[in-house]
């Protein structure tokens, strides 16, 4: 398994490109995540101090954190689709089998690449989280601070069925500008099978739960908008804005579904085609 | 003998063409053997399919004692089909340590094999860099990391200028003499001949002939003759039961043997006959006539 790391990271590690990807994915929400924190401006929307508005606050910090730093997710994304688009154009896909990888090796080593980048930014974003709550956080009682620790579970599920969706287009469609595009592609049609299911059900409730069921809605239930609920926390009163925030169990479930899926149906493909 | 390879009635098929029929043979430790055929023969497709890059669709195929698992096997097989397919960013010896990795072969590998193929000098520089006749020596020296049981090459001078021909040459001829199992594809028949001593030839897909280079073709060989007496030498020819076809080109005549026969034996006869040979050349077929002969003997 580290030789299969190892051999990955050496292939992503040297292109220039790739390299540039990774540091931006994992620079990038940390500056953000420090600026929002020193900087009274929030992009603009909020010319409050954050910390006084109670959102590096444990435990709801853990939610805001991972879900904001899931967004800059698509950098690394580039970079998976990427990997599997250039082993196909430098036709070094059939040379490393050749020189004695399989094919099974040949997807692991990419999923195992992926689960590792998945942890990294994980335990970063954890870590960060951890200091800027304790620096903010009114309540630093442990229990208050690990209660919603699962945000991070939530992340790391999230970014491990991204990148394998990711890795599904690259392998499927063997360039990474199509894969890209495919993603917008899957993202229309969930919609269209959302409105679909309207018709049927003949309301949005019923819709949405057909919905939570694909690929990247079930990736977004993860860890769901957190603004409403910072609003609530505001105004407690409004009882009609409450909403159903936390990770359960069966969304983890369904997104390891299709983790798991993806990956066998790129090991799949790579069995079935002749290169 | 001991067994490298053995191929039992691979089939290959691409929706209706089917690129490999039927094909059957055995590569045996320490020969070199040449698989030939024109473009579009199947050369590629089976080497692809016992390299474990293409899919085949019936019959199969062993490696060594047959113990062994393909993806084992390919750890103790050098191979390069095509072109030499490296990552253009790396350094030389940056893809040949990745090649290490996967072949689970030790670093010091890599500066022993840059020097066999002439290449230690530009080790540090970019893939892309490369011409084409030094990309494909770091395909070779690639393929030499695990010191493999066989070397596999696919037309591995297609595309060369006459030097890098040259020096991919002399670098097989090299490999060879240590005792190293080849197979080379080519089309070119003047490859085979002057590295091979074994040959396979495939046309659409069909072996026509595996064997021994020089046993191709059931042949004693050809006089080429001249002589003052011209017709007479035709007529005596034409009856005497050791010759076949006989052909006039130019005033020389050409004369195919039925039974083994020498020079001597028949400058001798001539003589007897009171004919005076003024040329008389024994010859065999070569490797192209031969492979020419071959083909289109099937086309009937």
């Amino acid at each position: 398994m580290l030789r299969l790391v190892q051999l990955e990271l050496q292939k992503l590690w040297l292109n220039k490109a790739s390299k540039i990807l990774i540091f931006v994915s994992f620079i990038l929400p940390f500056t953000v995540l420090v600026l929002s924190s020193i900087k009274i401006n929030f992009f603009g929307i909020f010319t409050l101090e954050l910390g006084e508005l109670g959102i590096f606050n444990f435990p709801i910090i853990w939610h805001i954190t991972t879900f904001f730093a899931s967004y800059f997710k698509f950098f690394f994304a580039i970079v998976v689709v990427s990997m599997i688009g250039n082993e196909y154009s430098n036709k070094t896909l059939k040379q490393n089998l050749i020189d004695g990888l399989s094919k099974k090796e040949f997807i692991l080593s990419k999923f195992y690449t992926i689960v590792f980048f998945s942890l990294c930014a994980t335990i970063l974003i954890g870590l960060a989280t951890f200091l800027i709550g304790l620096y903010y956080s009114s309540y630093t009682e442990a229990t208050i601070i690990f209660r919603e620790i699962e945000f991070l579970l939530a992340y790391f599920v999230k970014l491990v069925g991204f990148f394998s969706l990711c890795l599904f287009f690259g392998m499927l469609l063997k360039r990474s500008a199509f894969a890209l595009g495919f993603l917008v592609i899957l993202y229309i049609l969930e919609w269209i099978v959302f409105w679909g299911a309207y018709e049927v059900f003949g309301n949005a409730d019923s819709a949405f739960k057909v919905k939570n069921f694909l690929p990247l809605e079930s990736m977004y239930k993860l860890i769901d908008q957190p603004i409403q609920r910072i609003v609530m926390t505001k105004f407690p009163e409004k009882t009609d804005i409450a909403y159903d925030y936390a990770v359960h169990w069966y969304e983890i479930a369904i997104v390891l579904g299709w983790t798991a899926l993806f990956i066998f149906l790129s090991y799949r493909l790579l069995k079935k085609r002749d290169l | 003998m001991e067994p490298i390879l053995t191929i039992n009635n691979l089939t290959k098929k691409f929706g209706s063409l089917t690129a490999v029929k039927d094909l059957s043979f055995t590569i045996n430790k320490g020969n070199v053997y040449g698989i030939l055929g024109p473009n579009g023969s199947g050369k590629s497709t089976t080497l692809g399919i016992v390299l474990n890059v293409v899919n085949k669709s019936t019959g199969d195929f062993q490696w060594f004692d047959g113990n062994t698992t393909t993806h084992d096997a390919l750890k103790q097989v050098g191979a390069i089909i095509e072109r030499p397919n490296f990552y253009p960013y790396m350094t030389a010896e940056q893809n040949l340590k990745l090649v290490c990795k996967i072949k689970g072969v030790d670093y010091s590998k890599i500066d022993e094999k840059l020097n066999v193929v002439g290449l230690l000098d530009r080790k540090d520089h970019k893939f892309k860099t490369y011409s084409l006749g030094m990309k494909q020596r770091l395909a070779i020296a690639s393929a030499l990391l695990n010191d493999p049981e066989i070397l596999i090459l696919d037309e591995p001078t297609n595309g060369l200028d006459p030097q890098g021909i040259h020096q991919i040459r002399q670098i097989i001829k090299d490999i060879a003499a240590t005792g190293t199992t080849i197979l080379l594809a080519s089309h070119l028949l003047d490859e085979v001949e002057k590295v091979c001593s074994h040959v396979v030839v495939l046309r659409q897909g069909v072996k026509l002939y595996s064997g021994r280079v020089d046993e191709m073709i059931s042949s004693h060989g050809f006089f080429e003759l001249k002589a003052e007496k011209h017709q007479e030498l035709l007529d005596l020819l034409e009856t005497h039961s050791n010759f076949g076809n006989v052909k006039l080109e130019d005033g020389l005549i050409t004369a195919f043997l039925n039974e083994p026969m020498s020079a001597s034996d028949f400058n001798k006869l001539m003589f007897d006959k009171g004919i005076l040979l003024s040329h008389l050349v024994k010859r065999k077929e070569s490797l192209e006539e031969q492979f020419l002969q071959l083909t289109d003997n099937q086309e009937n």
